[in-house]
């Protein structure tokens, strides 16, 4: 465990020897990591290494499963949020998430981003336009779609799509946005579309990646953690983990020998 | 790499044998299919006039008269079983695959529910009988829709789960990532991305109830007179068909055919009202 004293702003997430269980497999083992605010934060390392079980970790998605189990501390802004007690629905709202597949809602463009919003505002009919056109804004797409509110989000291209489940996400105005491979899925064009736009979230927003391509961990990324076989290996400044990793095991991923 | 001939040989062979047998079997199919259909339509066209729409039907022997309390007696007692049957079936279709899952009384749910699904209709009027009729004080058009009811619900819970389970998985959890609560998930986006799935189980269950004679015999029975009195004994497509088709009088076998196109049509025009609505919403 190698982890540098990195954190110059404060940190939104803690994740403290945090062990993950699915049923008696063990799938995390003692996690530690710090989740600074308003950074880019990576997870990198071969298929089955666990990154995307941390970040499922992270707003409790796995509670959604009987079997799936976390054990230790995630401190999110100083509140254990593996608390039993922990309110899901409001975690989620402050704590979003964008996955691999585009995933748009069977209604409208326009009630895509509303359909969160509404979950925990209300809001007048000129200030929830005003809503869903600064989201759209945000995730790059407003242009593409400002003339076809009202037609079904399922009618937009697979690199669209994603980027209104961004903006959808972008719209509750949570303080941490989770992407599980948000590019996988796409083309190299918009793949390109959605790093820029992560450049232009981490402004206002945490932003937690996972992704299987190293290059665009190096390109969006403040700080990488490599993980393998449900452990942290090392985690740090995203320029320090690439160009010289302390690990010889974070070395070899990176320089291809291995994964 | 090898050719080998007579494998490929053997394979063309067997392809063409499963071709035949194929195009056999679905010709079969269609040749009976087309044959009903053309006696179902040569019948009953003879039968059919204005009268069927504004005349009861006749006593026996008399010439004339029509279906309507028959036709009134059916949309009633069908109507409100769509009307009990679609939220308790939708329901507890949504229970099973968005709340119970593999919980035990979601197994026991599903275990009675593929139970009456298979149960003969004959049984379930033998059973509102016993428990509505026979207590009652009489037939009613309450307990025909009691009975129908039982028919319909099992369709619809399976069809309603069954269409919930093909919503991925990542739409829901889309849903839980934005801090939406479960029964949000459920109404909102698996029944709305479900919908036309979960219609086209509630026409399969109008369908299958419509022309349902066996357990009208012994709850709503029959009226020879008009009655939109649902505590009354109530007239109704299949029992007048029933009745009139194995009658010796001609005008009550004539009846019988009218009756049955009647029926045949109103289920075909229904279900090609839901699939142009449904492919409109799709085209958006």
């Amino acid at each position: 465990m190698t982890t540098e004293p990195v954190a110059q702003t404060g940190n939104a997430l803690e994740v403290r020897n945090l062990d993950f269980y699915y049923g008696e497999f063990k799938g995390l083992k003692g996690i530690n990591l710090d989740i600074a605010e308003k950074k880019v934060t990576a997870f990198i390392g071969p298929s089955g290494c666990g990154k995307s079980t941390l970040l499922r970790t992270l707003n409790r998605m796995y509670s959604l499963y009987p079997g799936q189990r976390a054990e230790g501390q995630i401190n999110f802004y100083g509140k254990n949020i593996l608390d039993p007690k922990q309110d899901l629905n409001l975690l989620r709202a402050r704590i979003g998430m964008v996955f691999q597949k585009p995933t748009p809602f069977p209604m409208t463009i326009y009630d895509n981003i509303a359909f969160g919003v509404r979950l925990y505002e209300s809001l007048s009919r000129s200030d929830m336009d005003d809503r869903v056109e600064w989201a759209l804004t945000k995730a790059a797409i407003w242009n593409e779609v400002k003339d076809k509110l009202d037609q079904s989000g399922l009618s937009l291209s697979g690199g669209q799509q994603q980027r209104l489940c961004i903006a959808r996400t972008v719209a509750v105005k949570p303080k941490v946005i989770l992407l599980d491979e948000p590019t996988s899925a796409l083309d190299p064009i918009s793949t390109g579309k959605v790093e820029e736009l992560i450049n232009e979230l981490k402004t206002d927003y945490t932003v937690t990646i996972v992704t299987h391509n190293m290059q665009q961990a190096a390109r969006v990324s403040d700080f990488t953690a490599y993980m393998y076989l449900g452990e942290m290996i090392e985690f740090g400044q995203t320029e320090q983990i690439f160009m010289k990793p302390n690990r010889r095991e974070t070395e070899d991923y990176i320089t291809g020998r291995f994964g | 790499m090898e050719f080998n001939q007579s494998l490929y040989r053997k394979r063309q062979i067997a392809n063409t044998v499963g071709l035949t047998l194929a195009m056999a079997s679905m010709v079969l199919g269609l040749v009976v299919l087309m044959w009903i259909l053309f006696v179902l339509l040569s019948k009953g066209f003879a039968g059919l006039d204005l009268n069927i729409l504004t005349q009861d039907t006749p006593a026996p022997g008399t010439e004339g008269g029509g279906l309507r309390n028959a036709i009134v007696g059916s949309l009633l007692m069908v109507g409100f079983t769509v009307l009990f049957a679609t939220p308790i079936g939708v329901l507890a279709g949504v229970y099973l695959s968005e709340y119970g899952d593999r919980s035990k009384t979601a197994e026991l749910t599903r275990f009675i529910t593929d139970i009456m699904l298979s149960a003969p209709s004959i049984v379930l009027g033998l059973f509102v009988y016993t428990l509505a009729v026979a207590t009652m004080g009489g037939f009613s058009g309450w307990a025909g829709t009691l009975a129908l009811s039982l028919i319909a619900v099992p369709v619809v819970v399976r069809t309603t789960e069954n269409m919930l389970r093909l919503v991925p998985g990542s739409l829901r959890e889309a849903a839980f990532a934005l801090g939406a609560p479960r029964w949000k998930v459920a109404v909102m986006i698996s029944l709305r991305a479900a919908r036309s799935g979960v219609i086209t189980g509630l026409l399969l269950a109008i369908a299958r109830i419509s022309g349902e004679t066996a357990p009208l015999l012994f709850t709503a029975l029959n009226n020879q007179f008009f009655s939109a009195d649902m505590t009354q004994p109530m007239a109704n497509l299949p029992v007048v068909i029933f009745q009139f088709a194995m009658s010796p009088y001609d005008n009550w076998v004539r009846l019988a055919w009218a009756g049955a196109l009647v029926i045949t049509f109103a289920v075909l025009v229904l279900n090609i009202v839901a699939r142009v609505y449904f492919r409109d919403k799709k085209g958006q």
